[in-house]
C-alpha cells in the first residue's frame, strides 16, 4: 500500500489516495473492509480523462493483478475473465481462434473492469449498442464483503444495469462472462469519404449507417464558414478471409498492432497549441483520399491509430488537457451545427474531433450513448477552456443530449443531474447496496454523486 | 473537489469579511455556478453583509463564528464544514497602530496572537484535513511588509515575516500529502484595514489581489506579489544597506 498521486488521461487535477494493488478475492474484500470515512473505488489503466478512478485521501484499488483469462467457450462463443484483464491483452488470447470482441473504444488499452464501469462504446454503436449489452453474466463485491452473480435478466436486473455505467460507485466487478463475435480476419474492409462541409458529412455518415457496421468521421475544427467541418468518413465491416491479399491471407488472425515507442517524458510545455493543431488538421484532411472504395485496413490503422505511441497524452505538457465529448439527439441538428460552429470559431484548436451516429440506448440509468450525433473533442488546458466548455454544456443540455462521464474532468453537479434524467434511479440502488457509501471517488464528489 | 479547469465546489473564508476574501470569493463565484461558501468570522453585521453579497452573487453560504485570538477553538472552526475544503483563503489580519505595537505589550501581544499565532493554530488545523482529504488549496494572504521590516510597521511587518515562513514551509509539508499552499504577497491593498493611511507606491485594490490569486491557484505556481512587479522591487530593496534603506521614504 503507497500514497500516490494519481490522475487521469487528461493529466489534470492529481489528488493523493493510498494505491492498494489486490491479487485476489479475499484481498479485495479486507481492503474494502478496511476503508476509512474516505473510501474506496476500483482503478484499472487509468484511461478515463478525468477524475472516476482518483479517490483523494482514501483507497484506489488497483485490480490490474487480477488479470485471469479463463473458461474460452468457443461455441458461445463466450469468455471468462477477471475485471483486471486489458482488452489488448484479451484480443491477443481469443483472436487466434477467429473470435473477437464485440465493443471496442478507441484504444484497447482499457480494463474489462473500466469498461463495463463506463459502458463504453466504438464505431459499430449504431450496430451493437456499448459494452454492457455483451456481458453474460458478472460476479460483483458488494460494500457488505458478498458477491452476487449477475446478469442482464436476472433476479437482480437492476443492479446489473446499474453496475453497467455506474462508474464504480456500486461495487468492484470481479469476474464477468463476455459474449463474443466470430471473425475471419483482424482485418477490415473500409470505405473512406472525405467531405467538404458538415453536411455532407452527416449526410455520408447517415446514409452509411446500414451498409456498415463500423462507421466514424473525423473533422477539422479549424476551419471555418463554407468548410467548417469538413472531414473524412470512414465506414468499413470485418474482412473475410477472401477479402484479404494473399500474402495476408496466412496471417489473417494475427494482431497487427504494432508500437512506434513512447512519450518519454513529460515536457516542461504542451507541444498542443493553435498552430500545430492547425497544421495537423489541414495535413489530416489533405492525406485522405477524396474517395476510396474497399481498402484493407488493420486493426490499429482502422480502429486504433493512436495506440502505437505509449504515453501520448504527454505531448500536451504539464497543464494536461481535457476531452469534450457529448451526444446530441436526432432532430437536434441545428445545436450540433451550433456546437461545431463554437468550437471552430473559438479560439481552442483541437485535433482528434470524432463525429457518429449512436444507435440506441440500452437499460443502464447511467450509460451515455441515446440515439444521436457523439462528438468528441481534444482541447489543451488553457485560459478561456472554462467558458467555452460552459457554454456547450448549457447547449446539450438544452437540447436534450449530454456528457460522457468518462471523458469529463469539470462539468459541474448541476449539469450532470440535468444531463441525466435517470440520475436518481441509480442513487437509490446505490443506498440500497452501499448505504453508507464505501464506494466513492473524486469524480462522485464532484458531481454530488 | 477542484475541477480539472480550476474551479473549486467549496470556499472556506477565515476572516471572511476581509475585502480581499470576499473579492476572491466574488470572481470564484462568477465562474463557478453552485460554489459553496464557508464564511468564518466573528458573528455581527458586517458578516450578515457578507453573506448577503455572496448569496446574490449565486452562492450558498454557511457562517461559522471565528476568532482569530481564540486559538483553542480553531480545529473546531476547521472542522465545523463536513463537505471537502478545496480552497481555504487565510485573510484574516490587523494592522494595528504602528507605534503602539512596539511600545504597549497589550497591542503588541494581539498583533502578534492574531497575525502569527492565530495563523499558524488555523494553518495546522487546515494542513491536518488536507492530509486527510488528499487534497485541498491554502491561500495564505501574506504581505510584503514581511520581506523586509522597516522603521514604520515593522511590528505588522515581523507577524508577516513569520506568517511567511510558516506558509510557505507548510507548503513543502503538504506536497506530499496532496496540498497546495499559495502564498499572496501583496503590496499596499486600497481597503478596510487600510483606510485613511497614505497609500504607497504600487498601491493595488482587493479585486487585483483576487484576480492574481485565481490565476496562480489555476497555475501551478506557489508564490505570487501583487502587482507582480513588487516582486522585482522588493527583491532589490532586500539587499539595500541599511544606512540607504533607512533614509528611503517608506
Amino acid at each position: 500500500m503507497t500514497r500516490t498521486r494519481l490522475s487521469g488521461w487528461g493529466r489534470t487535477a492529481p489528488t493523493w489516495a493510498t494505491v492498494d494493488q489486490p491479487t485476489d478475492l479475499e484481498a479485495l474484500r479486507a481492503a474494502i473492509r478496511s476503508a476509512g470515512e474516505r473510501g474506496v473505488v476500483s482503478r484499472g489503466l487509468g484511461r478515463s480523462y478525468g477524475d472516476p478512478a482518483q479517490n483523494s485521501g482514501g483507497t484506489v484499488l488497483d485490480l490490474t493483478a487480477m488479470n485471469r483469462i479463463s473458461e474460452l467457450d468457443l461455441d458461445g462463443p463466450s469468455v471468462r475473465v477477471q475485471a483486471g484483464v486489458s482488452l489488448d491483452t484479451l484480443l491477443r488470447h481469443v483472436l487466434p481462434h477467429g473470435l473477437w470482441i464485440p465493443v471496442l473504444p478507441g484504444t484497447r488499452q482499457v480494463t474489462v473492469g473500466g469498461a463495463i464501469a463506463a459502458d463504453v462504446h466504438g464505431k459499430n454503436h449504431h450496430i451493437d449498442g456499448s459494452f454492457g449489452q455483451h456481458i453474460v453474466s458478472m460476479d460483483v463485491l458488494l460494500a457488505n464483503g458478498d458477491v452476487v452473480t449477475l446478469t442482464p435478466d436476472g433476479a437482480d436486473a437492476e443492479l446489473f444495469w446499474a453496475v453497467v455505467g455506474g462508474m464504480g460507485l456500486l461495487g468492484v466487478v470481479v469476474e464477468a462472462t463476455l459474449a463474443l463475435h466470430q471473425v475471419e480476419t483482424s482485418y477490415f474492409v473500409v470505405d473512406t469519404d472525405r467531405t467538404p462541409d458538415l453536411p455532407s458529412m452527416m449526410q455520408v455518415l447517415a446514409a452509411g449507417e446500414d451498409l456498415h457496421r463500423y462507421s466514424v468521421a473525423w473533422f477539422d475544427t479549424a476551419t471555418t464558414g463554407r468548410s467548417t467541418a469538413r472531414g473524412v468518413v470512414t465506414q468499413g465491416g470485418a474482412a473475410r478471409l477472401d477479402d484479404l491479399p494473399a500474402d495476408l491471407r496466412p496471417h489473417a488472425l494475427e494482431m497487427a498492432a504494432p508500437r512506434l515507442g513512447r512519450v518519454p517524458a513529460t515536457p516542461p510545455f504542451g507541444f498542443v497549441n493553435g498552430l500545430s493543431a492547425r497544421a495537423f488538421n489541414a495535413l489530416w484532411y489533405a492525406k485522405a483520399p477524396q474517395m476510396r472504395r474497399g481498402e484493407v485496413q488493420n486493426l490499429t490503422q482502422f480502429f486504433h491509430p493512436l495506440d502505437v505511441i505509449d504515453d501520448w497524452n504527454r505531448v500536451y505538457g504539464p497543464k494536461g488537457f481535457c476531452q469534450y465529448q457529448c451526444v446530441i439527439p436526432f432532430g437536434a441538428e441545428e445545436t450540433l451545427t451550433h456546437v461545431i460552429d463554437t468550437i471552430a470559431a473559438s479560439s481552442h484548436v483541437s485535433s482528434l474531433n470524432v463525429l457518429k451516429r449512436f444507435g440506441p440506448a440500452n437499460r443502464s440509468p447511467m450509460s451515455f450513448p441515446m440515439p444521436g450525433w457523439t462528438l468528441a473533442i481534444d482541447l489543451p488546458t488553457r485560459r478561456g477552456l472554462d467558458a467555452l466548455l460552459d457554454h456547450l454544456d448549457a447547449v446539450v443540455v438544452g437540447a436534450g443530449g449530454r456528457i460522457y462521464l468518462a471523458k469529463d474532468s469539470r462539468a459541474s453537479a448541476t449539469t450532470i443531474h440535468r444531463m441525466y434524467p435517470r440520475l436518481e434511479e441509480f442513487s437509490n440502488v446505490r443506498s440500497r447496496v452501499d448505504p453508507t457509501h464505501i464506494f466513492q471517488s473524486d469524480l462522485s464528489r464532484r458531481l454530488d454523486l | 473537489m477542484i475541477n480539472a479547469l480550476g474551479h473549486p465546489q467549496h470556499l472556506l473564508l477565515l476572516g471572511g469579511t476581509s475585502d480581499i476574501a470576499l473579492a476572491i470569493a466574488d470572481r470564484y463565484a462568477a465562474s463557478s455556478p453552485g460554489l459553496h461558501v464557508t464564511v468564518a468570522a466573528r458573528p455581527g453585521e458586517r458578516r450578515d453583509q457578507a453573506r448577503q453579497r455572496l448569496e446574490s452573487a449565486g452562492c450558498s453560504v454557511e457562517t461559522v463564528d471565528f476568532d482569530a485570538a481564540d486559538t483553542s477553538s480553531h480545529t473546531a472552526v476547521v472542522e465545523a464544514s463536513t463537505r471537502d475544503i478545496d480552497i481555504a483563503v487565510v485573510a484574516f489580519g490587523v494592522l494595528g497602530d504602528p507605534e503602539e505595537a512596539w511600545t504597549s505589550v497589550e497591542a503588541a501581544t494581539e498583533l502578534a496572537t492574531v497575525n502569527y499565532l492565530g495563523a499558524v493554530t488555523i494553518g495546522v488545523a487546515l494542513a491536518d484535513r488536507i492530509r486527510r482529504q488528499g487534497h485541498g488549496v491554502i491561500v495564505a494572504l501574506s504581505s510584503v511588509a514581511g520581506e523586509r521590516p522597516r522603521r514604520s510597521n515593522f511590528v505588522y511587518g515581523s507577524t508577516k515575516a513569520g506568517f511567511d515562513a510558516f506558509y510557505t514551509g507548510l507548503g513543502e509539508a503538504l506536497r506530499e500529502h496532496g496540498g497546495r499552499v499559495v502564498v499572496v504577497r501583496p503590496g499596499f491593498v486600497h481597503s478596510r484595514m487600510t483606510e485613511g493611511l497614505e497609500p504607497a507606491p504600487l498601491a493595488t485594490t482587493p479585486q487585483a489581489v483576487a484576480e492574481a490569486v485565481v490565476d496562480t491557484v489555476r497555475g501551478r505556481s506557489e508564490q505570487v506579489w501583487v502587482p507582480g512587479a513588487l516582486r522585482g522591487v522588493m527583491s532589490g530593496l532586500r539587499h539595500l544597506p541599511r544606512p540607504v534603506f533607512r533614509r528611503l521614504p517608506l
